[in-house]
């Protein structure tokens, strides 16, 4: 069994997760997608469908392949097989943003100059001063547009990243462990944060993580990825705000931490 | 007010051992310990440096000198640094030019000199080539070994939001290379006053070491000495204004914030 969609127990299904709420309208599929590197290989038949506006979580230990997913989705690297659709407009693929566990500022522009970087080919002179300090105000750093990367802490670094990311209106953003490198506090203010950004913004969010209580609180869905392949693909109907270590979260954290080491669910 | 003050005295700190050497060579002179005719004393070398000034002797070397020192540089610096980019953004180019390049690199430069006598007599030409190719390895070297040390990751990121090769040149890999390059651009200054020195030394009709080679032949010490130290000046001058451009331009990294 390569998937399988487990539902939640009637009683999480009291209000309407809000993936059924939105268009079901498909923003990328992965079709029988398999990616090696030599002879090793990383990824094997993935078939993978993601609904516009979802929030997915792809977790896995590490060296399963889930970074990869995510650098095949941002078009950084090409499948071996299969292939990936991207739904929508042309220039869906360019509308796709990739958000790394390191911030990769440049430390010779000011924060305000990172940001405007990403509207590189997008907007123009004027306007994207205004776009740059637009967004840098929603994620609380309004202030700091004219400071050098170096003075920032790292979760400030963390959040010019995901400003800059989203200036340009991705629909489709993918982040590679972006808190990863965070302290625990720092972590769950930068969760509520991109939970909040995401509700206001509505764009599609693949975030790879290897910490199992992230992606429940997070996520819409969780994919679990092992040896390559996707080993379960869990719905996460709960209504937001979603609190943190509640008794309906840990339900579903279960269910994964099973999935990883193999044990069998009660 | 006192940070004025505080900063100013910073700055003087570095000025006063050789303050204290000075008063101690003359105090030395005066009191026989140095014997005039191996070093005369400050005061001696100073009654030299008026001489000179009023003449407009010691104004016109320095002004040779310099225009020298100045133009071989750039000659030296713009290929060694077009060279620097054009290899470490092009693998091509590398491997064509990278083997040739270190391979002269490995004869020191001062030895051509013979030879660019005979090429190109005692002219300006001679030490425009030497003060050139001594210059040229530190700038190469470093601009090169900047493009290269640039962090992968940030050029990954300029692609991801779609910046052009030259956005990618300009806003990454230049800013990123910038740090290395002003270590070679220090590194070669120094090297440019050494090469013209020897080269002035040994065959010119004008500047600062011919000067210097004319007051040996007829024993005026203050004089040989008098060049040597404005040498000194001259050279902490060139790194002085390297190190406030390199200030202005590296105000980002950490290293030159709160100094």
């Amino acid at each position: 069994m390569t998937a399988a969609t487990v539902t939640a127990r009637q009683s999480f299904v009291e209000t309407t997760a809000r993936a059924t709420v939105t268009a079901r309208k498909i923003a990328f599929s992965f079709r029988n997608v398999t990616k090696r590197f030599g002879d090793k290989t990383v990824l094997q038949g993935i078939d993978l469908d993601v609904h516009d506006g979802q929030f997915v979580a792809v977790i896995g230990k590490s060296g399963c392949g889930k970074s990869t997913l995510l650098r095949l989705l941002a078009g950084l690297d090409r499948p071996t097989s299969g292939e990936l659709v991207h739904a929508g407009e042309t220039g869906d693929q360019k509308r796709t943003r990739i958000m790394f566990q390191e911030p990769r500022l440049l430390p010779w522009a000011r924060v305000g100059a990172n940001v405007d970087v990403g509207l590189t080919g997008i907007a123009r002179g004027a306007e994207v001063r205004q776009k740059s300090l637009d967004i840098l105000a929603e994620v609380g750093l309004a202030d700091r547009s004219e400071e050098w990367p170096s003075v920032l802490s790292g979760g400030q670094r963390q959040r010019v990243a995901l400003a800059r990311a989203l200036v340009g209106h991705p629909r489709i953003l993918a982040l590679d462990e972006p808190l990863g490198a965070l302290d625990a506090l720092t972590r769950i203010e930068m969760q509520q944060l991109l939970e909040r950004i995401w509700l206001d913004k509505k764009f599609t969010a693949v975030l790879v993580t290897h910490d199992v209580a992230e992606a429940v609180a997070l996520a819409d869905r969780v994919v679990v990825i092992d040896s390559g392949r996707i080993a379960l693909d869990l719905a996460i109907p709960m209504e937001r705000p979603r609190r943190h270590a509640s008794p309906e979260l840990a339900f579903f954290e279960r269910q994964i931490l099973d999935q990883l080491y193999q044990q069998k669910t009660p | 007010m006192s940070r004025a003050l505080q900063s100013i005295g910073r700055s003087a700190i570095g000025w006063l051992l050789p303050a204290l050497l000075l008063v101690g060579w003359e105090i030395a002179s005066r009191a026989g310990v140095i014997s005039a005719n191996v070093l005369p004393a400050p005061s001696a070398v100073g009654a030299a440096f008026w001489k000179l000034l009023l003449s407009g002797e010691l104004l016109e070397n320095i002004r040779i000198s310099t225009l020298r020192a100045l133009s071989g540089f750039v000659v030296g610096g713009a290929i060694g640094f077009g060279l620097g980019l054009a290899n470490g953004l092009s693998a091509l180019s590398r491997g064509l030019t990278d083997t040739t390049i270190q391979m002269i690199r490995n004869i020191p430069h001062l030895a051509l000199i013979p030879l660019v006598i005979l090429w190109f007599g005692i002219d300006e030409e001679a030490k425009l080539f030497l003060v050139a190719l001594g210059v040229f390895f530190p700038i190469y070297i470093n601009t090169l070994l900047g493009i290269q040390g640039v962090d992968p990751q940030l050029v990954e990121m300029g692609r991801i939001y779609g910046m052009s090769r030259s956005q990618l040149f300009t806003r990454v890999i230049l800013p990123g290379a910038l740090p290395s390059i002003f270590v070679g651009l220090r590194y070669a200054l120094g090297i440019m006053w050494l090469t013209l020195i020897v080269a002035e030394t040994i065959s010119a009709s004008s500047g600062l070491g011919y000067m210097a080679m004319q007051a040996r032949e007829f024993l005026l010490i203050d004089v040989v000495v008098l060049s040597i130290l404005i040498y000194a000046l001259l050279g902490k001058l060139a790194d002085a204004l390297a190190r406030s451009l390199e200030r202005l331009s590296l105000q980002w990294h950490p290293a030159f914030q709160n100094v």
